[in-house]
């Protein structure tokens, strides 16, 4: 199984704790959704299984293996912004995930590999309501319409592990809906771990199978003043007689009932099928 | 309405446009007009006629002791200079500036080294390279590329790092290897910024083909000048003088038309 483990994971800069303390079990195929205020680590966690960020203390594996120290095509990625190369057509951002892979040193496919490639690139395309684009540069398309193309271009490699940094923050309500239709089924139909950050709870529950909510029981001191008020003396917990946690730790874990398991039907009529439109 | 409001359209655009030059040239007449009516050999402003008599000696007579139509051959000369400086030049930042800009390792070494190098004042330089290398074409070639290369690399090394950190992690999330990055990510990528960054560099180079011309050449617009010079010929200098101006500005305007055909995605870019 490839269930992702945070063992006792830690994350500090300097002096400043950043995450502390984290352990946590993803379960395989799982949609998990982690929410809190800015600044409270969401983003980190998310580097530090990218492979961007190492943890300073802890280990993190992916089916019992340590994770990668750099980013690979296990691990897909969309984020809010710059997710699509704007040099390469809509079509040509799908295809040069296969050309990573097959393409050699130079990155470039011809031939009848690349008349595949493409054929792959545009059944995925159609798949995202991106078809008749194929041509366009991603500056012609749409916020929408982007955020469809860096996720018909993350899942062309397969990845086992689809990680989502805010995808869908900067789109209007209707465009975001129809998105969440699309996310779903491709998170029902592929073998996809999908770990997104989010600062929108309804967000969060409509789409995730469960939610981590990352809270700073203590600001550091220089924020105590401005931001102590907020936090109650209950949610610090003590712990390894730590004397004053200063990182953030996982305050609320929930799962989501009635439970929605990946590849059941239901999942993605429920509510219904949207024409995309952006 | 608000002058920050009022936009002139096309055609008020280009007569506009066109109305400083206009000026520029009236005020030469003028001026020109009262310094021969108080001395007609005056060789300070020559008149356009006169002008246009050095212009027809130079470019459209062979000249009477080499057989040889001199405007042209100083202009071959010259461009032939310009551009290899400025074409090794381009090859050089390209190479360089990708490799400190995407390489941490290679940046840390070479990062240093090349800002301190882009400091020395490229003229101090020309009478080293004139005793290293003679007075040949090559010194000549070199001044230019060690004049506007640094630069280059530099501006090269900084745009690939502006390119941002997600589209490096994405590739990387792909499963692309360095030199597929390199490839397919950062190098189609700069090269639409090369062209604004060679655009920029056409002026350095001009000035130093001239200055290397004017201290050593048999030949090439800078060292006509120079030459000329000594017999105070206005009416030949002015003319050069245009003529340099007027190369430099299409060299300008055909690396411009060149973005905008080969990069149809920059500009749209750029403007979202």
């Amino acid at each position: 199984m490839n269930a992702i483990i945070f063992d006792k994971v830690w994350k500090e800069y300097g002096d400043h704790v950043v995450l502390e303390q984290i352990d946590l079990t993803i379960a395989p195929r799982a949609f998990v959704a982690l929410v809190g205020p800015s600044g409270c680590g969401k983003t980190t966690f998310l580097r530090m299984l990218l492979g961007e960020e190492q943890p300073t203390r802890g280990r993190i594996t992916v089916a019992g293996q340590p994770l990668k120290p750099e980013p690979d095509a296990d691990r897909g990625v969309v984020f809010q912004r710059y997710s699509v190369f704007p040099h390469l057509t809509v079509l040509g951002n799908v295809v040069i995930g296969r050309e990573f892979e097959k393409g050699g040193g130079l990155g470039r496919l011809f031939g009848s590999k690349r008349r595949k490639a493409e054929e792959e690139a545009r059944e995925l395309l159609d798949a995202v309501g991106l078809s008749g684009n194929e041509t366009k540069y991603p500056a012609a398309l749409s916020g929408g319409m982007q955020q469809r193309l860096a996720l018909a271009q993350a899942v062309m490699r397969r990845p086992k592990i689809l990680l989502l940094d805010e995808p869908f923050g900067a789109l209007d309500p209707g465009i975001r809906a129809d998105i969440h239709v699309l996310m779903r089924r491709i998170w029902n139909e592929s073998e996809l771990t999908v770990v997104m950050v989010t600062h929108d709870l309804s967000e969060a529950f409509a789409l995730g199978t469960r939610i981590i909510a990352f809270e700073r029981p203590r600001n550091r001191p220089e924020e105590v003043e401005r931001y102590g008020a907020r936090l109650s003396a209950d949610l610090t917990p003590a712990i390894n007689g730590a004397a004053m946690p200063q990182g953030a730790t996982i305050t609320k874990d929930i799962e989501i009932w009635p439970p929605k398991v990946a590849g059941s039907s239901g999942i993605v009529t429920r509510h219904g099928h949207s024409t995309p439109h952006s | 309405m608000r002058a920050i409001n009022f936009r002139p359209d096309r055609s008020w655009r280009l007569a506009l446009a066109f109305l400083p030059f206009a000026f520029l040239c009236l005020a030469y007449v003028i001026g020109s007009g009262v310094r021969l009516a108080e001395n007609p050999n005056d060789k300070l402003l020559p008149s356009f006629s006169r002008m246009g008599e050095a212009i027809d000696d130079y470019a459209l007579k062979p000249d009477v002791r080499t057989g040889g139509y001199l405007l042209w051959e100083d202009t071959a000369a010259s461009l032939t200079r310009l551009l290899t400086g400025l074409a090794i030049s381009t090859v050089i930042a390209l190479v360089v500036g990708i490799i400190i800009g995407l390489l941490p390792l290679a940046g840390a070494t070479f990062g240093p080294v090349i800002a301190v190098l882009s400091m020395v004042p490229p003229l101090a330089l020309l009478p080293i390279l004139f005793i290293v290398m003679g007075l040949g074409e090559a010194s000549k070639i070199t001044l230019i590329v060690v004049g506007t290369s640094l630069k280059l690399t530099r501006d090269i090394a900084l745009r690939v790092e502006d390119i941002p950190r997600e589209q490096l992690i994405k590739a990387q999330t792909l499963g692309a290897s360095s030199m597929q990055i390199a490839l397919r990510v950062v190098l189609p990528q700069t090269l639409p910024r090369l062209i604004d960054s060679v655009r920029l560099e056409i002026g350095p180079a001009w000035l130093f083909l001239i200055a290397a011309e004017a201290i050593a050449a048999d030949a090439g617009l800078g060292y006509r000048i120079f030459l000329v010079r000594r017999y105070l010929s206005m009416d030949v200098i002015l003319p050069y003088v245009a003529w340099i101006t007027l190369l430099a500005f299409l060299m300008d305007l055909c690396l411009r038309v060149l973005q905008r055909k080969a990069f149809p995605w920059f500009a749209q870019a750029r403007a979202a």
